[in-house]
């Protein structure tokens, strides 16, 4: 279908464009922009008037727990494409659960789904699962997703046959010794609150580890969800050393902080944990300056899951429908312009995966996200699709409403449609 | 952020925990406490103040000393007490923890006192409680994890008020295992709010919390150092588990730096009382020549411990 995008406010981060001017669409593709392109017929108009529109959002970690409601949601959050972790119930191991996910993914029809196969089998950490046949059903690289490679030798290992095939690694850096006991940042609220502590040394030591590996073999490697300073700084050095290394925070980290823990709320325990203001401050300025991309580490949990004393309760919080406005509220609060920001979840994401996503340039897929950066709403569970209603924010107003997205050239979700 | 412990008239409707408690509200317990002693003196040891209201001891872990003491402390003040041993019944049915709360209140409960080994416990019934909107029920925390003991904290505020006067003047000194142990963090708060100077924690760096100097403690890693000129030593029980792990290398090692010894306790003013929460572990973190000696106050600890815990639950279920 040939539709043309009027009125809006087009910003194409990758290709440096703001301005207001139309996009055309033709098929599953870009067909270009500013003027129609030659012999271009519209058979459908979107009125974007007042409203931005910007390459679909690509989600660096969202677990899809009931694969339809959880698309559902990422579509409604303007996310075209989701990285989904493989600690599913099975894990993701083998090369036809990937193909079964990808599928079932395709079925649907909303999101892309792009799934990260298991670098050991079961997440064990020890026996490597077969990448080559988990990467040819879809995996666009492998991962322990928060699961521990306790024995280094099996790391090593797997990042140099995953280098044999130049696989990437995803690796949520946390020492499992220091981190396996604590589920709050060991700071001042877990001083005061008594609760069980997890040091910055947990990260810092996985990331040193890691990089000596990577240094080691030359495997390209992306570390997920930052937390601390300290590991800030450490990624910063193998960036200006040249190592193949990038890495991701999650949106939730750049906003809170171990004192919004209160009263033991159970709706910000994450993993890793929300650190201290200093920590937070660190992983903003690395997203500001576009060292680090956003995501919303989207994990579903059960109301009876948050229902629990802090320590019992799961760690996470849902994020595709709040990937968008969470990101405007830290780019508003850290002065971080519309376009830098819409950067960190679109054209930033996509040089991780080194994927041709999250660009408006003519004959780039056609995955697009219309929204009103204006409009206000109330997170509560009944506006939220997702099946995970487990929010810090659920009370609180938010700015940015998607309005439309297109996943290749489909309109696959319109709100109030 | 609103104190969940406090109406909106600034009145004690749980106690949870000490920190965030104004000045005030710990005087009026300690004082509420001081006119119950005389309860326990009487033949007739009642006062009607909770008649007709029941009080549930919700023990998740076990726990005879401090169960008995709450269990006595409601009887006192007539209330019908009811003790439910839960690690034996609902949880390993896989019933959860708000549903046995929703249990306990269709049997009308008016006062639950808790004791969980999760930090937090007791808020998250506090929140369902106003969720449902049953603010005619109570919490009284009675031990959650790592994080508070408020009735302990305060019946050792009882006991220094009872020896030593006045708190303006004291140096207090918490010795031992303070990283795992509620009752440390709760007299810390209640020292610092009731205005003690210098609060001091003594022990190895791998039983401190970090950011001890937050909390307004000075932190001794040499015990002798430590309780130089103290008026109020507070020793700490020491589990046995903490033995297994990397945390401290024996017993034996741990008596010869952080045991109170009469050696040591000669460091502190003569007239230092020595507290400790029990139950005691002789020879490990306190000598028996001090835990029976003339400065030790452990037993009237205990005593004060009932009309502690009677002010506290005639003060939030009493109206």
């Amino acid at each position: 279908m040939n539709i043309e995008i009027k009125n809006g406010r087009l910003i194409d981060p990758k290709n440096g464009v703001d301005r207001r001017t139309s996009l055309f669409v033709a098929g599953e593709r870009i067909a270009g922009l500013g003027d129609a392109p030659a012999g271009f017929v519209a058979e459908q108009t979107i009125d974007a008037a007042g409203c931005v529109v910007c390459p679909g959002l690509i989600d660096l970690g969202a677990r899809l727990n009931s694969i339809e409601a959880e698309l559902a949601a990422a579509v409604a959050g303007g996310v075209t494409s989701v990285v989904v972790p493989p600690d599913a119930d099975p894990p993701l191991d083998e090369p036809e659960l990937a193909d079964r996910l990808v599928h079932r993914g395709e079925e649907i029809g909303k999101a892309r789904i792009l799934p990260l196969g298991a670098l050991t089998l079961g997440l064990n950490g020890e026996r490597l699962a077969e990448l080559a046949g988990l990467k040819k059903a879809g995996c666009v690289a492998f991962s322990q997703a928060n699961r521990p490679m306790v024995d280094t030798e099996a790391l090593l290992r797997a990042m140099e046959y995953a280098g044999t095939f130049d696989f990437a690694i995803w690796l949520q850096p946390q020492d499992y010794w220091l981190s396996r006991n604590g589920f709050a940042h060991e700071g001042e609220v877990a001083s005061r609150l008594g609760l069980a502590g997890i040091p910055v040394a947990a990260e810092t030591i996985a990331i040193a580890t890691i990089l000596q590996l990577v240094r080691d073999t030359g495997t390209r490697v992306h570390l997920t969800r930052l937390s601390s300073a300290a590991g800030v700084a450490l990624l910063k050095g193998a960036s200006d050393e040249g190592l193949p290394v990038s890495f991701d925070v999650g949106v939730h980290h750049l906003l809170l902080t171990e004192n919004d823990i209160g009263f033991f709320n159970p709706h910000a325990r994450f993993n890793p944990p929300l650190r201290a203001q200093s920590d937070r401050l660190a992983l903003s300025q690395a997203a500001a300056a576009g060292l680090a991309a956003i995501c919303s580490d989207h994990t579903p949990v059960a109301a009876d899951d948050k229902l629990l004393p802090f320590g019992e309760a799961k760690p996470g919080a849902t994020g595709l429908e709040l990937l968008l406005p969470l990101t405007l509220k830290w780019a508003a609060a850290a002065g971080v312009s519309l376009a830098d920001a819409l950067a960190r979840i679109t054209a930033a994401p996509a040089a991780v995966l080194g994927l041709p996503l999250g660009s408006l340039a003519a004959g780039a897929a056609a995955d697009i996200c219309i929204f009103d950066a204006e409009e206000n709403w109330l997170v509560t569970a009944e506006a939220l699709r997702s099946r995970g209603k487990n929010s810090p924010w659920l009370g609180y107003a938010m700015s940015g409403r998607v309005k439309t997205t297109l996943v290749a050239g489909r309109p696959v979700f319109a709100a109030g449609g | 952020m609103h104190n969940p412990q406090l109406n909106k008239d600034g009145e004690l409707i749980h106690l949870m925990s000490i920190e965030g408690l104004p000045q005030r509200i710990l005087t009026q317990i300690l004082d509420t406490a001081q006119s119950f002693m005389e309860v326990s003196a009487r033949e007739v040891k009642k006062v009607p103040l909770l008649r007709g209201k029941s009080v549930f001891n919700l023990f998740f872990e076990n726990s005879t000393r401090t169960r008995t003491t709450f269990e006595i402390a409601a009887k006192r003040l007539s209330a019908d007490v009811i003790n439910l041993d839960i690690n034996k019944s609902s949880t390993a049915k896989g019933e959860t923890l708000l549903d046995t709360i929703d249990n306990l209140c269709a049997m009308h409960a008016n006062l639950f006192v808790v004791r969980h080994a999760s930090s937090g416990a007791p808020y998250l019934i506090a929140e369902h409680l106003q969720r449902i909107g049953r603010d005619d029920v109570h919490v009284v925390n009675a031990g959650d994890g790592r994080h508070a003991h408020p009735t302990q904290g305060l019946l050792d505020m009882y006991t220094i008020r009872h020896y030593k006067k006045d708190f303006s003047q004291l140096r207090v000194a918490i010795v031992g295992d303070i990283l795992h142990s509620r009752v440390a963090r709760s007299d810390i708060h209640a020292l610092t709010t009731l205005g003690v100077p210098e609060v001091r924690a003594i022990g190895p760096e791998t039983l401190l919390p970090k950011y001890m100097d937050k909390l307004g403690v000075q932190v001794f890693h040499n015990m002798e150092e430590g309780l130089q000129d103290c008026d109020v030593v507070i020793m700490l029980r020491l589990q046995n588990e903490r033995m297994t792990g990397a945390l401290l290398p024996s017993a034996g090692e741990y008596f010869r730096h952080y045991g109170l010894t009469p050696q040591k306790l000669a460091r502190a003013k003569p007239d230092a009382i020595v507290m400790h929460p029990g139950p005691m572990n002789r020879g490990v973190e306190i000598h028996s020549a001090v835990a029976d000696g003339p400065q030790a106050v452990i037993l009237p600890q205990v005593t004060f411990g009932i009309a502690v815990r009677m002010a506290v639950m005639s003060i939030v279920a009493g109206n």
